[in-house]
């Protein structure tokens, strides 16, 4: 990486820097712990004349959402950040943005849901949105948010998708720390992003009707279209990934990224920020001659199932991490989708899940090494527990 | 017709659903009392009723025999009468 | 001529909102682009795959006109296309008193250049008449039913337009859908006027209010005569001219002819009721000096 165009920033303000550089018509937000110092930058930037004057305080991140709705129709390109309550209080608006196929950007930074209230990290907010409708891409680093932000646009635009985009951060852990990181180029954004130009817009000189309400006899096949278009996003979002590189020279991943994972025997399956903490693990184990790799999920929606199903193929035990829970199933939502992709192959490798980091408990070194060997005790004696927490404390029950 | 990627319709198509089929009552306009006010057009819920020359008539494919423009008449031009049908 | 509101609706017959929407089509023009929320207009005139609209239209849910209307006017601002548009909400009483109350808020705190037509049927009629924030006192309703211990709905209908106007709207006004010339002129210098109007389109509903159909505007004229629909303007907060009553009529004259009403003519106390009623419409008549 070019040290020399390298800046020490915090999370929010690489991405409100990368949204500035993607020339939004319109953002509007509600300000949500901790995604607030995006919409404060953001606000900064517009304050300091160095972004057009295009953001507007709302009422309550349903109306944010909203007010996006009406500016996409009539052709902006249009973005909002959230988190945990707000993303959850967005919901019903999130499943009409996709339904009415509004290439809206969002950034989440993820948060725990409350009760009991946290402000910390984890992310049932965003996994709780899953069947919204959305692309949802999630960041392992502050550098790959920030460049995430301008794929998302791209994605989301393409005329063989039209779907809107969840750009999912961990809260504080990446938008609050500071870190190096080049931030995204103005002088090349056009060679990667051209403007949004939409299939249809309210517009009096061509009157439209938008958002129809479709009976029994059609319902069904606006739900199934917008499948079609989950599926046209597969390739759309590796073509984004790689046309990143070509342009700004840095890639991160498509729908997933591999780390030592080509011979691994052990492969851990994670997403966000915790892929950082185990890439810093995986060679110290390798030295001590443990087979360990991971596969980085970069696009939780669509989910990577043939990448996964590819990824996998050397493992002798997959195990899964999950910074959120389906209570009632006992099991986080990585650990349920990954065995789902592999029952109906051929693959027979065993899937352990482990769910840790919830309401921002922090995930040492130390647990991640538990858990690859407990993996390893898999590999030899089979399953004893098929999932639970990797870091529940016992005395506290 | 098939689907497009979202629910967007053209517009003034509901044209094709010829509501006039729902009427029980159709309205009778007596010309010779109709002073040609127009006050039945404006209050014509369903904009059925469009000036043809000097009158205004009702288009019945749509009227769907609400009895407002009888209602309102002020010279009691129009009367509902039972439809045969 | 095209009706910007095109006939094959499925509206009832003898419909006050259809009324309502003709009107405030007539007064916007052709230059609008409307939102409505989720309500009796939102379905009656855009099933798949028809629309009864010829203006750009757009419905994205119940509780958030007000942004999407925001949103719409902000968008056509920063992609320097508002020019001459206006831009329309054409909500129920339920979408506008209660569900959407914040959404709207909003949007008329930021002022954005909107014109906000609440067609005020007084209930959720869409769902089948249950009880709004703009029902009137002892109306039945099928949440608010008239039995041996309930005369109806037991509280007073939300005062809408003060609330708007405390937002400061420029522009804040009560129509009728029984004085079209009245209601259409609203609605025309609302579109002029830049900023947030509010204008609430009294318009009564044959199916919730249990009248014949022919009798739509009758009934909207009788409560304006007798005092439950007093008829002003607000410029700026203050009220500009509210329209006298001459010989103003008894309530109960409005209340006999609807069978939500029909209670208060049958069960004991109803005469103490009617005339509780009947000291609103004096309230009115006295505070919009209406005589």
């Amino acid at each position: 990486m070019d040290r020399e165009n390298m800046s020490v920033v915090d999370g929010a303000y690489a991405v409100a820097h990368a949204v500035n550089v993607c020339k939004p018509d319109v953002v509007a937000a509600y300000p949500i712990t901790p995604q607030t110092n995006i919409v404060e930058h953001i606000s900064q930037f517009i304050a300091d004349g160095e972004m057009d004057d295009v953001s507007i305080n709302v009422e309550s991140e349903h109306s944010a959402m909203s007010l996006l709705v009406g500016a996409s129709s009539v052709g902006a390109r249009a973005y909002s950040a959230t988190a945990s309550q707000g993303l959850v209080l967005m919901s019903e608006v999130l499943f009409n943005v996709s339904g009415m196929r509004l290439p809206i950007v969002v950034t989440v930074v993820n948060r725990a849901m409350s009760a009991p209230l946290s402000i910390w990290n984890d992310q049932q907010d965003s996994i709780s949105q899953r069947d919204t409708g959305w692309i949802q891409l999630y960041a392992e680093d502050v550098q790959e948010a920030a460049d995430m932000t301008a794929q998302a646009f791209k994605i989301a635009e393409n005329s063989n998708v039209l779907l809107p985009v969840m750009v999912c951060m961990d809260g504080f852990i990446l938008s609050h720390v500071y870190e190096p990181v080049v931030l995204l180029e103005d002088d090349l954004i056009d060679e990667f992003l051209p403007g949004y130009s939409p299939l249809a817009v309210l517009d009096p000189d061509n009157p439209k009707t938008f958002g129809a309400f479709a009976d029994p006899g059609a319902y069904t096949e606006f739900r199934y279209l917008q499948e079609v278009a989950m599926k046209n996003a597969i390739p759309v979002i590796e073509d984004a990934a790689d046309e990143f590189k070509e342009v700004f020279g840095r890639y991160q991943g498509g729908l997933i990224d591999e780390y030592m994972a080509e011979d691994a025997e052990i492969m851990i399956i994670a997403m966000g920020s915790v892929v950082g903490t185990i890439k810093e693990v995986i060679p110290e184990l390798r030295a001590k001659g443990v087979s360990v790799g991971i596969i980085k999920i970069r696009s939780f929606r669509p989910f990577p199932a043939e990448a996964i199903r590819k990824a996998v193929a050397s493992a002798k035990v997959i195990v899964t991490l999950d910074k959120n829970i389906s209570i009632g199933l006992g099991e986080g939502a990585l650990f349920t989708e990954t065995k789902s992709v592999i029952y109906n192959s051929s693959i027979r490798t065993p899937v352990i899940g482990f769910m840790l980091g919830h309401g921002g408990r922090d995930i040492p070194k130390a647990r991640i090494e538990q858990i690859v060997m407990e993996a390893g005790e898999v590999m030899k004696r089979g399953i004893t527990v098929e999932s639970r927490y990797a870091d529940l404390k016992e005395e506290l029950l | 017709m098939k689907v497009i990627h979202a629910a967007i319709v053209k517009p003034g198509t509901t044209l094709v659903n010829k509501t006039g089929g729902w009427r029980t009552f159709m309205p009778e306009c007596n010309y010779e009392l109709c002073n040609g006010c127009g006050i039945c057009e404006t209050y014509c819920p369903d904009s059925v009723i469009v000036k043809d020359g000097d009158r205004y008539a009702p288009n019945l494919d749509y009227c769907k025999g609400c009895g407002i423009c009888a209602n309102v008449c002020p010279k009691d031009a129009i009367t509902m009468i039972l439809e045969g049908k | 001529m095209t009706q910007l509101l095109a006939p094959g609706h499925r509206m009832c017959a003898g419909c006050g909102d259809a009324l309502a929407t003709k009107f405030a089509l007539k007064g916007a023009g052709d230059r609008c682009i409307v939102v409505s929320p989720t309500g009796c207009i939102e379905v009656s005139t855009t099933p798949y795959p028809e629309s009864s609209w010829n203006v750009p239209w757009i419905h994205s849910l119940f509780d958030n006109a007000g942004a999407v209307a925001a949103g719409i006017e902000w968008g056509l601002k920063k992609l320097g296309k508002k020019e001459d548009t206006t831009v329309m909400v054409i909500a129920g009483d339920g979408a506008t008193f209660d569900i959407g109350l914040q959404a709207m808020s909003g949007a008329f705190e930021r002022g954005h250049d909107m014109v906000y037509v609440c067609v005020d049927n007084e209930a959720y009629m869409n769902t089948g008449i249950q009880r709004s924030g703009a029902t009137p006192y002892d109306a039945s309703t099928t949440t608010s039913p008239a039995g041996k211990v309930s005369f109806g709905n037991p509280l007073p209908k939300k005062n809408m337009p003060a609330i708007m106007a405390d937002h400061g709207s420029p522009y804040v006004a009560t129509a009728s859908i029984a004085y079209a010339k009245d209601a259409i002129r609203k609605v025309a210098r609302a579109a002029e006027i830049e900023g947030p109007a509010y204008i609430q389109i009294h318009a009564p509903c044959c199916t919730g209010w249990k009248f014949d159909s022919s009798k739509t505007v009758e009934v909207g004229r009788l409560a304006v005569e007798a005092g439950l629909w007093p008829m002003y303007e607000m410029i700026d907060g203050r009220i500009e001219k509210a329209k006298k009553i001459r010989d103003r009529k008894p309530v109960e004259e409005y209340l006999r002819m609807q069978g939500r009403f029909k209670h208060l003519f049958t069960m004991e106390g109803g005469e103490e009721e009617i005339a509780r009623i009947q000291a609103i419409a004096d309230w009115n008549a006295e505070y919009y000096e209406m005589e």
